[in-house]
């Protein structure tokens, strides 16, 4: 455990050195976040009851989310890994006493954690300062604080094994393009990250809501808007530990039974 | 030590002819050829040994050694390295080796050397004080102390690949595979390299493997080697052996005023430029003195210089034997 630790370490100190990154990625996300609100806000003076959450609910949902992003965001997919794949360099990996997917998964949290730490503050902080409707809001309560806090770590482990296939499925593609694209833009809908879930058709939302992909934005992000309580709470939080656990046991066949067949390219 | 036996290994790959004709009728049938790579490859190698693992590119070098790194696994046959089957024993198993590709890095590339040589400590959980003496006796070995805090992207080819071979021997491999470590290097960094391996296998008893295309690297460091081609084992014995199979050529080149050498048993011509001609003699056949009078015949000398064969020469000529 310790190996994989001290590996994350390293990496989530190495990002925190890129700041002009993390001040680029502050901007963007700060006006990615105006303009979708005031997207939204256009629909919302056209028919405020055809609205399913409040605007100050909606406004909390999209700050976090954008605070937020690198952790939660499929796209945010390590190149260093196709890169390791397709060039054969992926060798090096293999003649360590380690386990790839713990290794590979190590490092995807921990890029992912060190760019939402440099970035979650001072994006919450300015957008707490706007003027009422398009305020960043605090948690419905302290106990719905928690559990957001729980929902959005499983949605981690969730979003980072589902990234785990995509790297795995290289290993057969050999060019990784493809599969990215339609799994990433795919997922960014399903999950949420595009429009809140319950703007969606009933039937949709549903069939949505039960798969993994409500469980990487959606659910946590209603968990802090209070929006989601009780019974739902809890089932949606043993929905989220059920898909985790699937998502890893699966990656780790499917890395076992990719690693038999693996021909390490060129040299 | 290493024992393989029989191990086989055939790769699927998909062929085309050039043309766009051909890459569209390949989008929907694939013609995929069988390869052998490896076709019944045994050897034994003890503990200590120093052995240079050679053939032409292509010719299944990489795929011998990912197998023994448990990298690859073949499609038949038996290897017990230290006791242990590479890819079924892997996480166990490559805690005993070292391994160095020279075409790709194991150093992280944005960090200082000696980060990238504190993860390789956590990675194989190396005690602090074997760690702290190997840090120490490798710097001094490969002269290694102010590169030690440079980033990697910084250092030079000579200098990355010392620390290459440093970090594969923080951990105290028992056996050392080396992929090509002198490729690409200059002829100071080249030896630097050879006399530390030289070193390393005499102070710590590590068996090495080398692969190389560098025949002077064979020269100097091994004394037995493996010629491997087509996948098939060619030749397995000393250096020596192999010399005096081959050792009673003899090059000579020789600079004349005009004329043609007539072509004599014993006495082949390589390479005709004007006037500078290069021959092989083999001496069974015909006598350096008897060659030299044959020549003067011939034409009128203006210089003559005689080479034992390099073994260079010897390689390539045992390629030709073989036909690879």
């Amino acid at each position: 455990m310790k190996k994989y630790l001290s590996f994350f370490r390293i990496r989530f100190n190495l990002l925190l050195q890129y700041r002009g990154a993390a001040y680029a990625g502050m901007v963007t996300q700060f006006f990615w976040g105006i303009m979708t609100l005031l997207m939204f806000h256009a629909f919302y003076e056209a028919d405020p009851n055809a609205f399913p959450m409040t605007f100050r609910q909606l406004s909390a949902y999209i700050w976090i989310q954008q605070s937020t992003i690198a952790l939660l965001m499929v796209w945010f997919l390590e190149n260093d890994i196709f890169e390791e794949i397709t060039s054969g360099g992926v060798a090096y990996s293999l003649v360590r006493p380690l386990d790839l997917y713990t290794m590979w998964f190590t490092k995807n949290a921990a890029t992912r954690l060190a760019k939402a730490t440099l970035r979650f503050l001072p994006i919450l902080l300015i957008a707490s300062l706007l003027p009422d409707p398009y305020r960043m809001s605090l948690p419905a309560s302290g106990l719905s604080f928690i559990c957001f806090i729980g929902a959005m770590l499983l949605a981690l482990i969730i979003v980072v094994a589902y990234c785990m296939l995509i790297y795995i499925a290289t290993f057969h593609t050999m060019n990784p393009m493809g599969i990215r694209l339609v799994a990433t833009s795919m997922t960014e809908f399903f999950s949420g990250a595009i429009i809140p879930l319950a703007f969606l058709p009933t039937y949709l939302r549903t069939l949505l809501e039960w798969s993994p992909f409500g469980s990487m934005v959606n659910f946590p992000l209603q968990v802090y808007n209070g929006n989601i309580q009780g019974m739902a709470l809890l089932q949606g939080l043993l929905l989220q530990l059920f898909w985790a656990v699937v998502l890893v046991w699966i990656g780790k066949w499917w890395m076992q039974q990719s690693l038999k067949k693996v021909i390490v390219q060129g040299g | 030590m290493i024992e393989l036996e029989n191990i086989s290994k055939t790769y699927k790959v998909s062929r085309r002819n050039a043309g766009f004709k051909e890459a569209v009728k390949s989008l929907f049938k694939k013609e995929m050829v069988e390869v052998e790579a490896l076709k019944d490859i045994s050897f034994n190698i003890n503990e200590g040994e120093i052995v240079g693992y050679i053939g032409p590119n292509g010719a299944g070098k990489s795929s011998t050694i990912k197998i023994m790194c448990g990298i690859l696994t073949p499609d038949g046959g038996r290897c017990i390295i230290d006791g242990m089957v590479p890819w079924l024993d892997r996480k166990k198993y490559v805690k005993q080796i070292g391994v160095v590709f020279g075409q790709r890095s194991q150093l992280w590339w944005d960090v200082p050397v000696i980060d990238s040589f504190e993860l390789l400590k956590d990675i194989y959980e190396i005690d602090d004080s074997v760690y702290h003496r190997n840090v120490k006796e490798l710097s001094e070995l490969l002269q290694l102390d102010t590169l030690l805090r440079t980033p990697t992207r910084s250092l030079s080819l000579g200098q990355r690949m010392r620390c290459e071979i440093a970090a594969a021997l923080l951990h105290d491999p028992k056996i050392l595979f080396l992929d090509e470590p002198t490729i690409g290097l200059d002829a100071v960094s080249k030896v630097a390299v050879r006399n530390f391996i030289k070193k390393i296998n005499e102070t710590r008893q590590t068996t090495i493997i080398l692969t190389t295309h560098d025949m002077q690297d064979i020269e100097a460091l091994t004394s037995r080697i493996i010629l491997i081609g087509h996948g098939r084992i060619l030749f397995d014995g000393s250096l020596a052996t192999l010399k005096k199979r081959y050792g009673d050529y003899k090059f000579i080149r020789l600079e004349h005023r005009g004329g043609t050498i007539l072509p004599k048993a014993g006495l082949v011509v390589n390479e005709e430029n004007q006037q500078i001609v290069k021959l092989t003699l083999d001496q069974e056949k015909l006598s350096i003195n008897e060659a030299i009078d044959y020549l003067s015949t011939q034409v009128d000398i203006l210089d003559l210089t005689i080479d034992p064969p390099f073994i260079d020469d010897i390689i390539i000529s045992l390629y030709k034997e073989y036909h690879i």
